[in-house]
């Protein structure tokens, strides 16, 4: 039977009390539940990012599993090498998990991405997804959504976010999901789905991040669960090339998640408007392709 | 070299690439991440064919960058495998950044580095910039001047990295074409042999393992230890040298050949001049030694084999009391001369030894070097100190 919330709330800790997070983080609620789900049995790629820091300061670490922290481009190749040392030194049952954010698999770490998973790499890679480079001080990154305000977007970011999820899956990679850390349960059943796998494995969390978006630090899961429900962040799984939309929930208006956040303070009605339907088109594109059956192969 | 008599395996008449590709093998290194560059390219060509035909085990990964190549080294060495690669030139510049993540997290991984010229304009052929641009992130640089030497000292080098006292990684530059395309005769050894010189690797240090979790380079602030920690890599090196002249002297027991160990002397014992080269501009000047002997001249040669950790000791020693030093380099510090050139001056003046030294930075782009330009430079020289007009760097060859 797959384990549940209230299963894995029990057990033993990995992620200990006395990290270096933000109060509020999303990236450390996630950890923990991917940690939980691992049940310690894994060796974790830590690139530059957020979690480069939240683990404590050297001569001590928060997190009772393996740590290799590695330069910011090199995640998944990294992890791949690890992967078939213990491959060729007969060491099984660890699952190697690349666990990089944004920065580092957008933007600086696609290359060696998108390597790992054309060979299919037997590593889970898990991008928790905070939207910009917020270890270094909130800069605008690939998935920096449309309009946010950065440091380096002063006045909203241009762009639209990179669909990088399915740019992995397009690779035709064995499972490709996203998730999101107001909605555990989901998360949950993609990481123990994909730790039923071998080969290569993308989850992409969402993990709000109450410094960076400017909200309150006892919001996160609620910005969390909203980006979900306004169809910012949907949820779904590509599997062996078929795309499933893992939830539908009632759309609710972009301006109930946008309100939430200073990072948008800045836009007009009209703006907000024009960004609900940028991201109504991405989610009828998706509603599109999961009717197509298998997209990649 | 000396030869000292026929151990066992077998002889072959191969490329300097060929030989490498030979060396990885009879290592059984476990983890090779592969990517092409001229005039690398063949050394990962063998090590595949070499794992199609089970003739080598060991996970080969087709990685799509050379950062990548060495972040996979990395991967694999922190989870206990011997791990290879080889790159040259742009490849070597690419894998910079990692190369520093190697040594910080003290991973003896063995690289071969087949010297190439870097761009632009684009060029494929011989010169020491790619090596020599690496040479302080803390990796061992070895050049050699054969495709016997590239071979064995591939072996040596692993049991010198691995070594409890270094625990640094390496690389073996051999020069582009000169060594790597050019066919020469090979004594391949007997695996078992070599098995019995460098045992399988079984790191005593932590390795990536969940039932004893550590952490690996998380942040250090300033009052902590990051300073020592790049005392103890500098400490490592050090001690390096004795474990090279150590492993060295073991090969020669062994297999009875003999390339020096951190550097080697050809004729230097009543020597006036004495020419110090690396690569093939170091048997080029064998060549020239026993020219200008024949003529009358008082010269030698000394071979910096080991480029890092650098020979202080025994450069001081053999330029000690000599008339002349003249020091070959086939790359260029912009705006200071000859790498080499300035580490030998720099050991000279600390201990005090006044011999003076003539620096040439020449060969560049693959421009052919032979014995007489050898000679010729060992000329320059002598006039340059006689007119009282040394210079920081001379350039031989530049086309008026």
């Amino acid at each position: 039977m797959a384990k549940t919330v209230m299963d894995l709330a029990k057990g033993p800790k990995y992620v200990l009390p006395g990290t270096a997070a933000c109060p509020g983080c999303g990236a450390q609620i996630a950890l923990k539940w991917v940690l939980k789900a691992l049940e310690g049995r894994t060796i974790f790629v830590i690139p530059a990012c957020c979690t480069s820091v939240i683990q404590g300061p050297y001569p001590k670490s928060a997190f009772k599993f393996p740590v290799f922290n590695m330069a910011f481009a090199a995640a998944a190749a990294t992890a791949s090498g690890m992967a078939r040392g213990l491959k060729i030194l007969g060491r099984t049952g660890i699952t190697v998990v690349a666990w990089a954010g944004d920065g580092g698999t957008y933007d600086i770490g696609i290359q060696a991405l998108s390597g790992a998973a054309e060979r299919n790499e037997d590593i889970l890679y898990i991008c928790y997804d905070n939207e910009a480079y917020m270890n270094t001080g909130i800069q605008r990154s690939g998935a920096t959504p449309p309009g946010a305000w950065t440091k380096t977007t002063p006045a909203g970011k241009a762009e639209m976010k990179k669909n990088m999820a399915l740019i992995v899956a397009a690779h035709g990679v064995p499972y490709v999901a996203t998730a999101s850390i107001g909605y555990p349960a989901d998360f949950l059943k993609k990481i123990e789905k994909a730790l039923s796998m071998r080969g290569f494995r993308y989850i992409q969390v969402f993990a709000p991040c109450p410094t960076g978006w400017n909200f309150p630090v006892d919001k996160t899961v609620e910005v969390a669960k909203l980006g979900v429900d306004t169809y910012v962040w949907p949820l779904f799984e590509v599997e062996r090339g078929r795309l499933r939309i893992t939830m539908r929930p009632k759309r609710r208006p972009l301006k109930e998640y946008i309100k939430l956040q200073k990072r948008f303070r800045h836009l007009t009605d009209e703006q907000i408007e024009e960004l609900e339907r940028a991201f109504l088109a991405r989610w009828e594109a998706l509603e599109k392709l999961e009717k197509q059956g298998t997209i990649f192969v | 070299m000396i030869q000292r008599e026929e151990s066992r395996g077998r002889w072959d008449i191969i490329t300097g690439n060929h030989a490498v590709a030979h060396a990885a093998r009879l290592a059984r290194v476990k983890v090779v991440p592969a990517y092409p560059i001229t005039p690398q390219t063949t050394i990962v060509e063998y090590i595949a064919d070499f794992i199609a035909r089970g003739e080598m085990d060991a996970e080969y990964i087709r990685v799509e960058s050379e950062h990548s190549a060495m972040a996979a080294a990395i991967g694999a060495a922190a989870v206990g495998a011997r791990t290879f690669t080889a790159t040259a030139s742009q490849g070597l510049l690419l894998m910079h950044e990692v190369l520093h993540w190697a040594v910080g997290a003290r991973l003896p991984i063995g690289m071969a580095i087949v010297n190439r010229a870097v761009g632009p304009p684009w060029s494929i052929h011989v010169d020491h910039q790619d090596a020599i641009s690496q040479r302080d992130t803390g990796w061992m640089i070895t050049f050699v001047s054969s495709n016997q030497e590239a071979l064995d000292s591939v072996l040596m080098m692993y049991k010198v990295a691995e070594d409890d006292r270094v625990l640094l990684p390496f690389m073996v530059c051999l020069d582009g074409f000169v060594l790597s395309h050019t066919f020469q005769p090979v004594h391949i050894p007997d695996q078992e042999d070599v098995d019995a010189f460098l045992p399988e690797y079984k790191p005593k240090h932590w390795v990536m393992d969940p039932d004893n979790p550590v952490t690996l380079g998380n942040l250090v602030m300033p009052d902590q230890d990051y300073m020592e920690m790049r005392w103890s890599i500098h400490e490592a090196m050090i001690k390096a040298k004795s474990v090279i002249k150590e492993v060295s002297a073991e090969f020669k027991d062994r297999f009875g050949r003999f390339h020096g160990d951190l550097v080697w002397e050809y004729r230097t014992d009543d020597a006036d001049v004495i020419v110090v080269a690396t690569g093939t501009l170091a048997s080029e000047t064998e060549e020239a030694v026993d020219v200008l002997r024949d003529k009358g001249e008082s010269v030698g040669l000394l071979k910096i084999r080991s480029y890092r950790p650098f020979p202080i000791e025994d450069v001081v020693r053999i330029a000690d009391g000599r008339k002349l030093l003249v020091v070959v380099d086939r790359s260029i510090s912009f705006g200071q001369g000859g790498p080499l050139a300035t580490d030998v001056r720099s050991a000279l003046f600390t201990a005090g030894v006044d011999t003076p030294v003539v620096g040439f930075v020449t060969g560049l782009g693959g421009r052919d070097i032979t014995y007489e330009d050898i000679a010729k430079m060992v000329a320059i020289a002598r006039e340059k100190v006689r007119a009282r007009e040394v210079r920081p760097v001379e350039w031989y060859k530049l086309k008026g």
